[in-house]
This record gives C-alpha cells, sequence and structure tokens, in this order.
C-alpha cells in the first residue's frame, strides 16, 4: 500500500520515476547491460564475414581490427593506443588526423563549462505554447489530486480486506470539470498545491465578453434533435463558473487540502514536488519526460462558458466566439469587388428552415445543448456577407453531447473530427459531401497529464480498448465497452480508487474520469527491454556544406545542449560524417582524443569498429565535446564536393539496428555518389508553368525500402535539408516520411549571407534537441464498430489497418485519418474514437498514452453540417490533396479541392435548405470553407502559376500531412494584424504580461494603409510590414528609426526600445513565438524590400495573375453550384 | 482424332491455368490477411518484427505475380502459334490488362507491383481483394472453356 504515491507529473523531477523501476523491475535493466550484451556479439559476426570479402583491396592488412579502415590518433595522445599499428596509408582509404581540440583560440565557439551551466538554462520560450488567460476563479484541486481529508488515513477506511492495489498515480492533479485550466499553462507548478497568483487576476476578457456574445438572440430556440442523446437533461444553469465541476463531489475540494494531500501522497518521494513558481515558469529544466512543459494546459474536460456558444476554452488563442452576427464592417476603404449590397448589411434573416428542433424552451436550450447549433446552421449568403473571418482566433466547435459527456472530452487540440456529429450511414455522409476524419496530435506537448501506474492496466477483452470515460458501468463489478459493446469485469484491483482512497466507486477513478491519461506500462508490453535513447548526427561535410558554415552550429548547439538531450545514463551518441566517403567517429571511453575512422569503399558499406561508434554519452561525455569542438575546423579546407548519403545513411541504420534511436541528417545538396545518388530532375524554366508539375513523387525506392528498413528496426530519420540548390526533397523525404521523422527545410541557407534563415535554424535545432521524444513506439486507432479507417496521413509506416509504427514520436507530429462507415450506425446514440501510443520514454520506462473521444450519431443532414468543424476539413482534405497530387496530379488534386466546396455547398442547397434563394449559401459554420479551399490552391504546395520551386512546393506538402491542425491553419491561412496602433483594450493578463490582441484581418490589400504597419503571422515566418506613411511614432518608438527612410532594407528583430509601444509590440510578437514549437522569424519590410513580394502572395483574398481573388473564386463556386 | 499442336496447347493450358487459380487463391487470402490482421487480441507487440513482415508479404506476392503474369503471357502466346484466334481473342483483355498494371506500378528498383507503404490504404487494398475474386473468377471459367476446347479439338481433328 505504501507505494501507493502521488506526485506531480509537472514537478516530479525524476525522483517520479522512482516507482517505476522498483515496481517492474524487469523491464529496466540497470545500466546498458541488456543492449551491449545484445549488439556486440552481432557485431562480431559480422565482422569476419567483411574481411574476406575484399581481399584484394586490404590485401596488406594483418591487424585484427577490421583492415579497411586507418585510425590514426592525434599526435598528442598516445599513439596507437590499444590498437596495433597500421601500415602506411592505404590508397583507397585516405587517413586524415584530427587536430587537437584547439585551447586558447577563440575558435571554438562555447565557453568550456557552458554545459555545466546548461541545465540552468530556461527551454527556449518559443515552443511553450501560448498561456492561455486565467480565469476568474482559483484552479481548484479536481476529483483527482483531492481526496477528501478524512480518507488520508488509509487504515481507517475499512476496507482492509481489498488486496492493496499497486497503483500509483504521477500526477496529483489533471483538471476536470472545472471551468478554468488550473493555473497559468506555463507554469509547471502543481496547481493544485497552491494556485498560481496570477490566476486570481480577472480577465476583461473573457466574461464579459462571452456573456455578451451568448447567443444571439435569434438562436435562443435550440434544436434538441441534434443532441440525439435523451439524456441530456438539463444540468444545472451555468451561472456560476463552479457548477461547471461536474465531477461531482469530489471536485469542489478546496485547494488546501490538496496542499495536505500532496505532502500525504509524497511520502517516498522528497523533493520531488516544485513549489510553483508563476514568475519563474520559464525556467523549467530541461527534462521532458517529466516536465510537460507546452505551457498549454491540457484542459481534460474543457469547461462549458457561461451562455457562451459553447466553444472551449483550452484553445490557443483565447477568443471570444467568432461573431457570427455581422460585425461592423473595419472602416472599409471603399469596395473592391463589386458586391451587390453595402458591406455594412446586417446578417441575413436567420432562416433556420433546418434547425426545426426549436420548440425548446430558450433557457433550457441555452443550458444544456451546445448553443452553437443554430448559429452554426444560420444561412450566410457568401456573395453578401463580407468580414465573415472572425477577428479573433477560430475556436473548434464543440459536439453536441450531454455536458456530463462534453466536459471529459478530449480536447480538441489533440484529437478532432471533422464532423462533430457523425452520420449515421455511408449514404447520408455520402450525401453530405464532406469528408470524414480523425486530424490528431498524440504526442503534444501537455502541461497536465495524469500518469497511472497500474500492475493491470484495465482493457476490454475483446477489442482490447482501454477502459475510457464513455464506457459505461452496469453495475460496480461490470462495465460495457463502448466500442465493442462487450461486458467486461471489473477487475478488483480497480474497484480501489486510489486517489479518494476509497474502494467500490471504480468510476471515480482517473483512467474513468479523464479523457487523455497516461499508463506505465508492465513488461507484456515489451518485445524487449526498454531501448535508451539513441541519437546518431550523420553531417554532411562536402565543401558545399562546409561553405554555409551550418557545421559550426550544430556543434555549438550541441555542446550547449548535450546535458539536456532526454535521456537518462544509458543515453547513447554517435557522429557519422561524410563527403565522397563516410568518416566514423571513435569515441570509446578512455581514449584521450576522438579517432576518425574513413571508410571510403561506399558500394559496400561497414562499421569499422561497431562497438565503440555508438557510446554512452555519460561515460565519453569528454570525448564527444572535444569533437564537437574540433569538428568544425577539420573540414574548413576540404575541396570535395561529392555527398554519399546514400551509404552514409546505410552505415548509420548498421549502427542503430541493435538498439533503434534517431539519425538526424544534415544534407546540404543533391546525393551524386554511392547507393541512392539522385539526378537533378528540376527545370527552372517550368517553375512557373501553369501546366502540370512533374516530379512530386521520388525518383528511386532506395531511401523508401531504407526507411522501411529502419522502421523495422525502431530507428527513425530526421532531415536537415540546408541548401540552396534542388535537392530532390521527394525522393529524400521518402526516409523520413516512412520511418516516422521530421523533415526540416532551410532553403539559401547560409551563416553569413542569410542571417535570419541561420537564426531560425538555430531555435529549431535547440528545440529539435531538447524537445521530448518517444522511441520504438506504435499507435493504434480503434472506433467504435461500424466505423473504420480509411486511410491515414502523416510520417509513419502503416503496419496494420489501424496500427501505425513509430519508431520515434515527437511533440510536433500530427496526424490525420480518414474514416469510413462500414455499418449503419443506427441504434447508437455516440461513437467514440481511442489513440492508443505505446512507446518508451526517453527514461527507459514503456509508456501509453491514451487520448479518447466521443461523439455524437446523427441522421439528419442538417446536423451533420452544424457539426462540420471547417478547420478540421480543411486539414483534411489538405492531406488527401498531397496524396492525390502525388499519385495522379497536381491540377487534379486542385480541382478535387474546389470540388469539394462545390459538393458540399450544392448538396446543402439541395438537400438542407427549403427556401431556395438566389446567392451562394452556406451553413454559418461553413462560411470559411471556399477562404481555406482558395487559400490552399494559393498555398506553395498547390499553387500554379507562381514561380514555386519543386523543393519548396515539396516542402510544404510534406509540412501539408505532418504537421498538428494548429500548424497547419497557420500555414494555410496566415494571421494578419495592425500593429502600430495596439493597445491594451482586450488584452490578455498572462503572467504579469499585458499582451495586446489587435484584430485579425482579411488577407487582402484593401485592408492595408499606408499609414500603417501591419503583422502577418505564417507560422514560419512573420512579416511586418511598415507603410510608406507610417506615424513617427511607430517608427521611432517601435522601430527605433527617426523616419521611414531611415528603415534598413532587412531587418530581423525589434530594438528593445523603453516604450511602451515597444514593449507592446514585443510582447505581442513574443506571445505569438511561444505558441508554436518552433521560433517564426521576424522580417521588418517596407515598401521596396525584395521581400514584399512573398509578404503580398499571402494576401489571399486578392487577385494574382494565375489565380481568382476570393470574390471571383465565389462567383465561379456559384456557377458551378447552380449548374 | 488426332493429337494436333492446339490440343497440346489447350492441355498445357488447362494445367497452367490451375496453377493460376492457386495463385488467385493465395492473392486473395493474403490480402484478407493483411485486411484482417488487426484481429489478433494479443495487441501491439504481438510479432517480433511486423514491419518486414508486410515487406515480405509484398514482395511475396511479387513472386507470384510475375510467374503469374509469364504463365498467362506464354499461353496466349502458345494459342497465337496454334493459330486459336478466339481463345486468343478471350484472354486479350486480361492481358492488356497485365501490362498496364506492371507499367503503372509504383517506383521501384526490383520488380514488383505492391508498394508496402501503401497497400494499407483502404482503397488500394479493396482495389487488390477485388482484383484477386475477378481474376479467381476468370480462371475458373477459362478452365472449364480451356477442358472443353481440349476435347472440342480432340474431337474434331
Amino acid at each position: 500500500m505504501s507505494n501507493a504515491a502521488f506526485n506531480s507529473q509537472n514537478g516530479a523531477d525524476g525522483q517520479a520515476y522512482a516507482n517505476g523501476p522498483s515496481q517492474n523491475p524487469l523491464l529496466m535493466p540497470p545500466g546498458n547491460q541488456g543492449y551491449n550484451m545484445a549488439d556486440q556479439p552481432q557485431y562480431f559476426n559480422q565482422m569476419p564475414a567483411k574481411t574476406p570479402v575484399q581481399p584484394g583491396l586490404y590485401a596488406g592488412h594483418h591487424h585484427p581490427v577490421p583492415p579497411p579502415v586507418s585510425s590514426y590518433q592525434t599526435p598528442l595522445g598516445p599513439p596507437m593506443q590499444g590498437r596495433p599499428p597500421v601500415g602506411p596509408p592505404q590508397p583507397g582509404f585516405p587517413a586524415q588526423r584530427l587536430p587537437p581540440p584547439p585551447q586558447s583560440s577563440p575558435s571554438p565557439p562555447v565557453a568550456t563549462n557552458s554545459y555545466y551551466t546548461s541545465p540552468q538554462n530556461p527551454p527556449p520560450p518559443s515552443w511553450n505554447y501560448g498561456p492561455r488567460p486565467p480565469m476568474g476563479t482559483p484552479p481548484p484541486a479536481n476529483h483527482v489530486s483531492s481526496p477528501p481529508s478524512p480518507a488520508m488515513n488509509q487504515s481507517s477506511l475499512g476496507h482492509a480486506v481489498a488486496p492493496p492495489p499497486t497503483t500509483v498515480l504521477h500526477n496529483a492533479s489533471h483538471p476536470s470539470g472545472h471551468p478554468l485550466p488550473p493555473g497559468p499553462p506555463n507554469s509547471w507548478s502543481h496547481p493544485g498545491s497552491a494556485p498560481p497568483p496570477v490566476t486570481a487576476m480577472p480577465t476583461q476578457t473573457y466574461q464579459p465578453g462571452r456573456s455578451m456574445y451568448g447567443a444571439p438572440p435569434t438562436m435562443a430556440p435550440t434544436s434538441p434533435p441534434t443532441a440525439p442523446l435523451g439524456t441530456a437533461t438539463p444540468p444545472p444553469p451555468m451561472s456560476t463558473p463552479n457548477e461547471a465541476g461536474q465531477c461531482g463531489n469530489v471536485a469542489s475540494s478546496a485547494s488546501a487540502q490538496s496542499d495536505v494531500e500532496s505532502t500525504d501522497w509524497d511520502v517516498d518521494q522528497p523533493g520531488a514536488r516544485h513549489t510553483p513558481t508563476p514568475g519563474h515558469s520559464a525556467a523549467v529544466p530541461n527534462s521532458f519526460d517529466h516536465v510537460e512543459t507546452g505551457g498549454r494546459a491540457m484542459t481534460a474536460p474543457p469547461p462549458p462558458q457561461p451562455g457562451s456558444v459553447g466553444r472551449q476554452i483550452g484553445q490557443s488563442y483565447p477568443s471570444l466566439p467568432p461573431g457570427y452576427q455581422g460585425m461592423a464592417p473595419p472602416t472599409n476603404s471603399g469596395p473592391v469587388h463589386p458586391p451587390a449590397q453595402p458591406y455594412g448589411q446586417p446578417p441575413q434573416p436567420y432562416q433556420q428552415p433546418s434547425a426545426g428542433p426549436a420548440q425548446l424552451s430558450p433557457s433550457l436550450a441555452t443550458l444544456s445543448l451546445q448553443s452553437q447549433t443554430p448559429s452554426a446552421l444560420r444561412v450566410v449568403n457568401l456573395l453578401q456577407e463580407r468580414n465573415l473571418l472572425p477577428t479573433n482566433a477560430i475556436t473548434a466547435p464543440t459536439p453536441c453531447l450531454p455536458q456530463d459527456l462534453q466536459k471529459i472530452n478530449c480536447n480538441p487540440d489533440v484529437f478532432r473530427c471533422t464532423l462533430t456529429s457523425i452520420p449515421q450511414t455511408q449514404s447520408l455522409l455520402n450525401k453530405a459531401k464532406l469528408p470524414l476524419g480523425l486530424l490528431l496530435h498524440p504526442f503534444k506537448d501537455l502541461s497536465q497529464l495524469p500518469v497511472v501506474t497500474s500492475s493491470t492496466i484495465v482493457r476490454c477483452r475483446s477489442c482490447r480498448t482501454y477502459i475510457n470515460p464513455f464506457v459505461s458501468f452496469l453495475d460496480q463489478r461490470r462495465w460495457k465497452c463502448n466500442l465493442c459493446y462487450r461486458v467486461n469485469d471489473v477487475p478488483e484491483e480497480f474497484m480501489y480508487n486510489p486517489v479518494s482512497r476509497s474502494y467500490g466507486e471504480p468510476h471515480k477513478r482517473p483512467e474513468v474520469q479523464n479523457a487523455t491519461i497516461e499508463f506505465i506500462a508492465p513488461s507484456e508490453y515489451m518485445l524487449r527491454p526498454p531501448q535508451p535513447a539513441a541519437y546518431l548526427f550523420v553531417l554532411d561535410v562536402s565543401h558545399n556544406a562546409v561553405q554555409t558554415g551550418y557545421i559550426d552550429v550544430v556543434c555549438q548547439l550541441l555542446l550547449e545542449n548535450l546535458n539536456s538531450l532526454p535521456g537518462d545514463t544509458r543515453t547513447k551518441i554517435g557522429f557519422i560524417t561524410f563527403d565522397s566517403t563516410v568518416h566514423f567517429y571513435n569515441l570509446q571511453e578512455g581514449l584521450s582524443q576522438p579517432q576518425m575512422l574513413i571508410v571510403s569503399d561506399i558500394e559496400d558499406i561497414f562499421l569499422p569498429t561497431p562497438d565503440s561508434l555508438l557510446i554512452n554519452l555519460n561515460e565519453s561525455k569528454e570525448l564527444v565535446q572535444d569533437l564537437l569542438k574540433s569538428l568544425p575546423q577539420m573540414f574548413s579546407k576540404t575541396m570535395e564536393t561529392h555527398s554519399a548519403l546514400g551509404p552514409a545513411l546505410q552505415a548509420a541504420f548498421k549502427l542503430l539496428s541493435p538498439t533503434g534511436g534517431r539519425i538526424s541528417v544534415f544534407q546540404s545538396q543533391l546525393p551524386t555518389v554511392g547507393v541512392g545518388a539522385l539526378k537533378s530532375r528540376e527545370d527552372p524554366n517550368q517553375r512557373a508553368s501553369t501546366k502540370d508539375i512533374q516530379h512530386l513523387s521520388p525518383a528511386t525506392d532506395f531511401y523508401k525500402k531504407l526507411a522501411l528498413d529502419c522502421s523495422g528496426q525502431q530507428v527513425a530519420v530526421d532531415l536537415f535539408l540546408l541548401s540552396s540548390q534542388y535537392c530532390d526533397l521527394a525522393s529524400l523525404g521518402g526516409i523520413s516520411r516512412y520511418s516516422a521523422g521530421s523533415i526540416y527545410y532551410y532553403p539559401s541557407y547560409h551563416n553569413q549571407h542569410n542571417p535570419s534563415q541561420t537564426e531560425r535554424f538555430q531555435k529549431d535545432l535547440k528545440r529539435y534537441l531538447t524537445r521530448k521524444i518517444g522511441f520504438e513506439a506504435v499507435m493504434r486507432i480503434r472506433c467504435t464498430k461500424g466505423l473504420s479507417i480509411h486511410t491515414f496521413h502523416g510520417n509513419f509506416f502503416v503496419r496494420s489497418t489501424d496500427l501505425l509504427s513509430l519508431p520515434n514520436v515527437n511533440p510536433d507530429a500530427g496526424f490525420a485519418v480518414q474514416m469510413s462507415i462500414e455499418e449503419n450506425l443506427v441504434d447508437m446514440q455516440v461513437v467514440s474514437f481511442q489513440a492508443a501510443l505505446l512507446y518508451t520514454s526517453s527514461k527507459g520506462e514503456r509508456r501509453i498514452r491514451v487520448h479518447t473521444m466521443c461523439l455524437p450519431v446523427v441522421n439528419s443532414l442538417s446536423d451533420i453540417f452544424a457539426g462540420a468543424d471547417v478547420q478540421a476539413i480543411t486539414g483534411l482534405l489538405a492531406s488527401m490533396a498531397v496524396d492525390r497530387s502525388v499519385t495522379a496530379s497536381l491540377s487534379d488534386a486542385r480541382d478535387a479541392m474546389t470540388n469539394a466546396v462545390i459538393d458540399s455547398m450544392a448538396s446543402y442547397r439541395t438537400s438542407v435548405l427549403t427556401i431556395q434563394q438566389p446567392g451562394l449559401l452556406v451553413p454559418s459554420c461553413l462560411r470559411l470553407f471556399p477562404l481555406y479551399i482558395l487559400a490552399l490552391l494559393k498555398q506553395k504546395a498547390f499553387r500554379t502559376g507562381t514561380s514555386t520551386r519543386l523543393d519548396d512546393r515539396v516542402f510544404a506538402m510534406c509540412q501539408l500531412k505532418s504537421q498538428p491542425l494548429s500548424h497547419l491553419l497557420l500555414m494555410i491561412h496566415p494571421v494578419l494584424y495592425r500593429v502600430d496602433d495596439l493597445n491594451d483594450e482586450g488584452a490578455l493578463n498572462i503572467n504579469d504580461r499585458t499582451i495586446p490582441q489587435p484584430k485579425i484581418l482579411q488577407l487582402s490589400v484593401e485592408k492595408l494603409s499606408r499609414e500603417g504597419a501591419f503583422l502577418m503571422d505564417t507560422g514560419s515566418v512573420m512579416y511586418l510590414w511598415v507603410g510608406r506613411n507610417c506615424s513617427l511614432n511607430f517608427l521611432m518608438q517601435v522601430l527605433g528609426v527617426p523616419n521611414y527612410s531611415a528603415l534598413p532594407q532587412s531587418m530581423n528583430q525589434l530594438p528593445e526600445l523603453d516604450t511602451a509601444e515597444s514593449a507592446r509590440t514585443r510582447t505581442l510578437i513574443g506571445w505569438l513565438r511561444e505558441q508554436r514549437p518552433f521560433y517564426p522569424i521576424l522580417h521588418i519590410i517596407r515598401d521596396e524590400s525584395p521581400l514584399k513580394a512573398e509578404f503580398m502572395q499571402n494576401m489571399i483574398e486578392d487577385r494574382t495573375e494565375s489565380a481568382l481573388s476570393y470574390y471571383e473564386f465565389l462567383l465561379h463556386l456559384q456557377q458551378q453550384i447552380s449548374k | 482424332m488426332a493429337f494436333t499442336f492446339a490440343a497440346f496447347c489447350y492441355m498445357l493450358a488447362l494445367l497452367l491455368t490451375a496453377a493460376l487459380i492457386f495463385f488467385a487463391i493465395w492473392h486473395i487470402i493474403a490480402f484478407d490477411e493483411l485486411k484482417t490482421d488487426y484481429k489478433n487480441p494479443i495487441d501491439q507487440c504481438n510479432t517480433l518484427n511486423p514491419v518486414s513482415l508486410i515487406v515480405m508479404k509484398c514482395v511475396f506476392s511479387f513472386q507470384l505475380v510475375l510467374p503469374e503474369y509469364l504463365i498467362h503471357v506464354f499461353f496466349c502466346v502458345m494459342f497465337l502459334c496454334a493459330a486459336e484466334w478466339l481463345t486468343l481473342g478471350l484472354n486479350m483483355p486480361l492481358l492488356a490488362y497485365h501490362v498496364w498494371r506492371y507499367t503503372s506500378r509504383p517506383v521501384m528498383s526490383g520488380p514488383g507491383l505492391y508498394d508496402p507503404t501503401t497497400i494499407m490504404n483502404a482503397d488500394i487494398l479493396a482495389y487488390c481483394q477485388k482484383e484477386g475474386w475477378c481474376k479467381l473468377a476468370f480462371y475458373l471459367l477459362s478452365f472449364f472453356y480451356y477442358l472443353y476446347g481440349m476435347i472440342y479439338v480432340l474431337v474434331s481433328s
């Protein structure tokens, strides 16, 4: 019983895991013995086999080490330590000396002791997700964290008969049913134990805004049928924020209690708990396994807003619900397109033919059901209404579920469905012409994640579904699976609730209270002992690569972050460099210098000394540091221009295959020699052609096959492409796509000539090196019987119809799944989807992260339309279009996207609308659909007629498939703000910072003015466009220049001026940066800057030479629909 | 009643079609297995290296696919030599389909037809299964046709 312990996942650095290994000693062999035992014999078997293969070539060698290697040590070290003398350098494998690491010269850019301090370095704030504004109430401890005080003393509970459940919960708190995300998202403090003071800070934005925006008058009649769940008894009125604590009595416990509780539960883990320090929320230790530093709280149950339109707050942008009622058009500067009606026209009278179920009493409607339904179905005539783009960020629609279910439903940032109301039959779905699919961000950094250790993980016996909040308990001892409807027994152990320390309340267990939960898996979930974290860096050192200077950046960042690489004492690291030959580095502990081993036989690559190339980071840290310090100089004089990427990858695969792990490849040019050599396929003259784009599919399957081999051995390959010329990303990308890696592309990278790109590379690399990582992962997606998975999108290998093989999983990877309905979902009121990600953490723990989402089933077309999630639909369509453009052609994909809009609108018009009237009529929830599709058509990936480099295009396609939805949307439809008149009206207050919230403008030149300055956020790049007549005040106070002409041509950061305006602008930009994992660079551009063209290309509502304007596009749609 | 070249062709085709029927059945089973793999109750860690298993399956399917195509081409050529125009004509559509199928295969260094990375796509899987059933039906019908043709040639000559 004593091993039942709670600790905060957020604060329990290292300590928290004291339980894990001790519970499952088998699973966690101390040290790395398991692996060394495993791989060494394998290597020795390989070696003899190699030698006779090329007797001729290496005839001159007799020493026992694999001959075709010249191993030299630097003169400083004892010569040939532990190694027989090598004969004179043979032609064919040139020897090279490692220069001694420069001692005094300033060239090594890293201070020698830098790694001592690095643990204290705050992680880059840039990847902390944006803090959400605190709401009006302090975060009370939730039900898990706060057992009633009397229950503290277990022995007094009188259920001693129960076998002591070996259940450990690593997380004292997770929000449940509380209206507010507990604590500021940035703080990794234990929210239950002491509410950070900031949370009490009222935000002006929220409460008044919400209620004000609450159901517009016409929305009052809500449609009950969209909530087919008859159980929808009117929940208590939502007038007080506190009532939302649906999870019953437990949620009401005060934070004082949890203080007591935390001390109690933490007895065996002294020091594991951190006291909340809201002010220091940035100073998070870089241990991602324990500290889910993603600031955005994973509010498992996003609380319903009082009287709101049913939006959730757990979003990236706190926002008012999109104002559906015609917003006052912001100072129109005259219509550009000839709209028939004046802009300011009030919205269409609400038609509501379909939202028929309007007989419900208004009060009930606004309370019990997601009042979005009527507004979502409000008919909008796109040709008449402009300014449909909400001025605040758009949030995901809320499924029409009874509130008790919705409250515990999965966070839409993690799990989202294109249709929040699932059609009952496939024919109904076909009729709606909307794609059905899921968008997942399964490994997202979460600040609140309940972790459960249990000797048995309760799962359905027939479909293996993990027990989740949407199962039904028939009685105390039996539960019914919500996916296959099998009745299962509740295990004895599950009867005991470690949170409340009570017996006989299985439905109060954290597993049943949280839609997102993590289990520490017992040994049944392993095929082999969990692998150690293993990182292999493969660096291109050809002339071209050395010229760009990227090696300095990589080495310096690695030196700085060597201690923050996720891992434990078993962490392994290795380096390979390559030009036309492949160079290995012997970093065996005990050597005085790193040894460089050159293999020039790239046709038949082999590992010269297999056991000393991938070494334990802790044991050989000094050698690794030496190597990193000397590496940038070693190749500075190289004249070798060839690149043997294929052989280097083969070698890397061989090196990592016994353990599995991550290969990071840095490549700067087209691979030219050895296997996998590629030829340039791009014809620059065709870049702007409106004809079909060729060469979107790979030229060779070498990279794909190697990726499959890697996937089989749990090795993932991440590709960093730093190149100014064509690199054939379409072929190279396969290595990452099928091994679940990620692709980063820095076109025209150069340390000196392109400093902004360098800055971005540095920040991205830092995030990349220090972010959480999961090894040897698989993800299975289960869904209620009747639904089936059609296609997956993302980077992975599909192992079975519902199982993805992910050698590595990272927090920035998103997935999309197309679904189909195989059997009719009659008699079902809800369906559920469950994504279970089984992975090995960098600390060598096997863990399962389970997300479950529940959605209602509907049988009328209007309800399907009412539940459409336009952002998710856009994301899924983008993925499908990428597939289509590779398998068929780009024009096919473009047509398919346009047809998707046309078909769904035509279907809406014919099947849902009863009153026909002229115009382009769409339901309000889909009013942005044409805009997003137009944006996609003008996106780099799909545009035609504009000069787009093939690699840029392919990279955009890779991004569309593998980015999580929140990042995707910025890529597709950038956000434009006017920033020269920032004020604190409606600003957010987070951690004493006041973040201005300017209105989001439509992407049209019409919205720009010469008098202003505008910030465009495209996700990876931000542009600050300064108008010619911009106010002097802004120029001086923010940009620090006396007048417009003094503004430099290229400027990449704002000066830190001590003025209110400067502070506001910098806060806004900083806040935007914090919301995404990777660092967007800022370009300050003026009228004549070369980057202005790129800025203007994002003005997607405007006409370009080759593409329609938004209005023209709408006319085109209307024409097609009425045909 | 004489044993002509045409009769020999029919006999050979009869035997080879039996083999092709076997191939088609194997094809159907293989894809059905791929589709229903997930029914395995032991979850997520049942096989040692499932990735290479699928790759193997795809490669192995290929090993039956190419012989199948070659066998079919072979007895089409035989019928051509024997001037059995009607039989040849009946086989032409399938021959053309095979040629199209093989030329439109994904980029591969080795010979092969199925791409392990896309085989799990529901559309492709369903297509392959349907293809298997159609071929099975075709081979069964042609088996009896060849039997009839053989007897007819033997009797009439």
